[in-house]
């Protein structure tokens, strides 16, 4: 038995020697010029290790598993040819390089780096500069996008492609990104058990995150500012959304985030501040909100329709011009133990509730949701004489809105 | 005419009433901007106020100011002077000195607390250039007012209702036509509507100018559209100075006929 062993032993070492993996070295002086011949010259499993310099070198087409090192933040400029890196084997890492310069093109969907059916990739402390599509990944599993930095110089909607794009994927974690300058910071299609967190997606045409029929995600401590529409996730179920920053998406199309047919998720301690729309809600059910601060917002929550059984609990709501607007009498959610600056109750027993419920939606938010030209009497003295009116006995707000205990104190956590 | 208006302007500066009035306005700059800290929202709540009262102040102002010195009025009527220039002399000192007031008041806070490198100083300027212009529309009327009718409380009632009817009740009207015709395209109708009373025109040229615009939607773009062109802005300001020439326009009328 124990010969067995040693004969086993002394096998697998010699296996360990034969795929013992090489590193290539590729700079001006060296061998190997050019990381494209370099690519064809490497055997699977071989580390590519890439000095400091510019290779103007476009479309390397990676198809056996690879280690692409770079030292010292060599670049690759594909001077706007089309597509820098293409990978289509498993298990290939990318990390430390600066690639730019991707060519814009109205029929394919041009790439800084392109994934198709690589399984275990790793792309880290990278910089995309200029890019059209900065990663564009496809059909790819297990993979780890960390620490890079995308900017596009898009300015119109068709002229530029997404930062981080995932298509049919899953668990992929996506952190610590750096997306600015793109049509879509983040875009997830098909895209099941991934992490997105601690990404900061900032001023980018479309949306900061966009995705849609993807499940079991989560989506944690980002940072979401002044993008063109705001974040927009639309068509799934089982999504987590924690302590995120939706921060000055300010403009007439804008929100801070769009939930459409969103199903069974949980949104905890994020933040909604100086946003058009702090929410807007449209067909989503069975949602918890809980301890998010909406600061300043335009509509801190607005609830377009076939919304049911969501609760909203210990959040605050700060300043808004309208707590919650309704374009409906019907109600379903539960609005419960929430802090609204609004608030003029009072506590008499001092357990930290007020004594008489708080009425969300104001008169005059339902009235403009019926009849949207109404808004331009928006600060108007009868405007506020009818607001007030209406909160001594209300007539046209859903009866049942009301947060029946509303906090006196605005929560800390 | 100069005269006139001098002696009625420096005679409404030293009275109490202008220094209660640039005091309130100056405390209140000074207290929004000092607490608040911050421009826009300072500059949104003081439009608030300054749209309700500057309306408010002008009427009560002109109705009192006429009222009183009426014995004045007729001493002066004695004299060869026309009688042009006894009535527009009075009624430039009154809204001159009211605008005054209301120029110091909220000017003094904003330029110390310095105003002058933000980006709002375009905004301020609107907001004062409205509450001038709301002062001469309204001591206008209310001095049309006091010469139609001999009776004080009438008067003063006709004055307060006239305010109240452009403040509060036109805007009560308004919705209400926009609730009822909600079917039928409103786009031009609220633009008209909004264009022809003096305080809402003041209130959307202010709002259109702030943050808070991107609130107003579709609507708003509607209204941007049109005001910031430079046809629009001509169009409201000419709407602006025609709400100050017809009612003086009137005054002078009904002053040369009227029976002392």
């Amino acid at each position: 038995m124990k010969r067995y062993k040693v004969l086993f032993f002394v096998f697998q070492l010699l296996v360990c020697t034969t795929v013992h993996a090489n590193v290539l070295d590729i700079c001006s002086t060296c061998e190997n010029k050019q990381i494209g011949k370099a690519i064809s010259l490497a055997n699977a499993h071989d580390t590519l290790l890439v000095q400091k310099g510019v290779y103007k070198e476009f479309a390397l087409s990676i198809d056996k598993p690879l280690t692409l090192l770079g030292v010292g933040n060599p670049t690759i400029d594909a001077e706007g040819k089309g597509e820098i890196i293409s990978v289509t084997s498993d298990s290939v890492n990318i990390i430390g390089f600066i690639i730019k310069n991707v060519g814009i093109s109205h029929t394919r969907d041009l790439s800084a780096v392109h994934l198709y059916k690589v399984d275990y990739f790793n792309l880290i402390d990278n910089q995309l500069e200029n890019v059209f599509f900065g990663f564009l990944i496809e059909k790819s599993h297990h993979g780890l996008i960390s620490n890079n930095k995308v900017q596009g110089e898009g300015k119109k909607e068709f002229f530029s492609g997404n930062g981080i794009h995932l298509w049919h994927c899953s668990d992929v974690i996506v952190e610590k990104n750096h997306l600015s300058g793109l049509r879509d910071g983040i875009y997830f299609e098909f895209v099941d058990e991934s992490k997105v967190r601690n990404n900061v997606s900032i001023g980018n045409i479309r949306y900061g995150l966009h995705f849609m029929f993807s499940n079991n995600d989560t989506y944690s401590n980002n940072r979401f500012e002044n993008n063109g529409a705001g974040v927009a996730v639309m068509f799934s179920k089982f999504v987590n959304m924690n302590d995120n920053l939706f921060i000055k998406n300010w403009g007439p199309a804008s929100y801070g985030l769009l939930l459409k047919e969103i199903y069974d998720s949980e949104i905890v301690n994020n933040r909604f501040q100086e946003n058009t729309i702090g929410i807007n809600i449209d067909g989503s059910s069975r949602i918890h909100y809980k301890n998010n601060d909406f600061i300043r917002n335009g509509w801190a929550v607005k609830v377009t329709g076939g919304c049911y059984t969501n609760k909203f609990e210990y959040n605050n709501f700060i300043s808004n011009a309208f707590d919650v607007s309704y374009n409906s009498n019907l109600n379903d959610n539960l609005f419960i133990n929430n802090y609204w600056s609004n608030y003029t109750g009072y506590d008499i027993n001092k357990d930290s509730f007020g004594d008489i419920p708080f009425r969300p939606v104001n008169l005059f938010s339902y009235v403009v949701n019926q009849t949207p030209e109404t808004i331009i009497l928006l600060r108007s003295l009868f405007v506020d004489i009818l607001n007030f009116s209406e909160k001594v006995s209300p007539a046209f707000t859903p009866d049942n809105l009301v947060d029946e205990a509303p906090l006196m104190k605005k929560i800390q956590w | 005419m100069i005269k006139i208006l001098k002696y009625s302007f420096s005679d409404l500066m030293r009275s109490r009433w202008s220094y209660a009035y640039f005091l309130f306005y100056f405390l209140l700059g000074m207290g929004l901007l000092f607490l608040s800290n911050d421009l826009s929202k300072a500059i949104i709540t003081l439009m608030n106020i300054v749209l309700v009262l500057t309306p408010l102040i002008g009427t009560v102002f002109g109705v009192m100011y006429f009222y009183s010195a009426r014995e004045f009025t007729e001493l002066l009527l004695a004299q060869p002077i026309k009688r042009k220039h006894i009535f527009l002399g009075q009624y430039l000192g009154i809204s001159s000195s009211l605008s005054l007031s209301l120029i110091l008041g909220l000017g003094i806070p904003f330029l110390i607390y310095g105003i002058g490198g933000s980006g709002q100083s375009v905004n301020f300027l609107l907001l004062l250039m409205a509450g001038v212009f709301l002062t001469f529309i309204f001591v206008a009327l209310s001095v049309n007012i006091t010469l139609r009718h001999e009776n004080k409380i009438k008067g003063f009632g006709y004055a307060i209702l006239t305010w109240l009817l452009l403040a509060v009740i036109y805007d009560g009207l308004f919705l209400i036509g926009l609730l009822m015709f909600n079917e039928y395209p409103l786009d031009s109708f609220t633009l008209l509507a909004s264009v022809l009373n003096p305080i809402d025109l003041s209130r959307i040229l202010i709002l259109l100018k702030l943050d808070i615009s991107a609130l107003l939607g579709y609507t708003g773009a509607i209204f941007r559209n049109f005001f910031g062109t430079d046809y629009g802005m001509i169009v409201s300001l000419g709407v602006l100075c025609m709400w100050v020439i017809v009612p003086v326009g009137l005054l002078l009328r009904t002053a040369k006929k009227k029976d002392f």
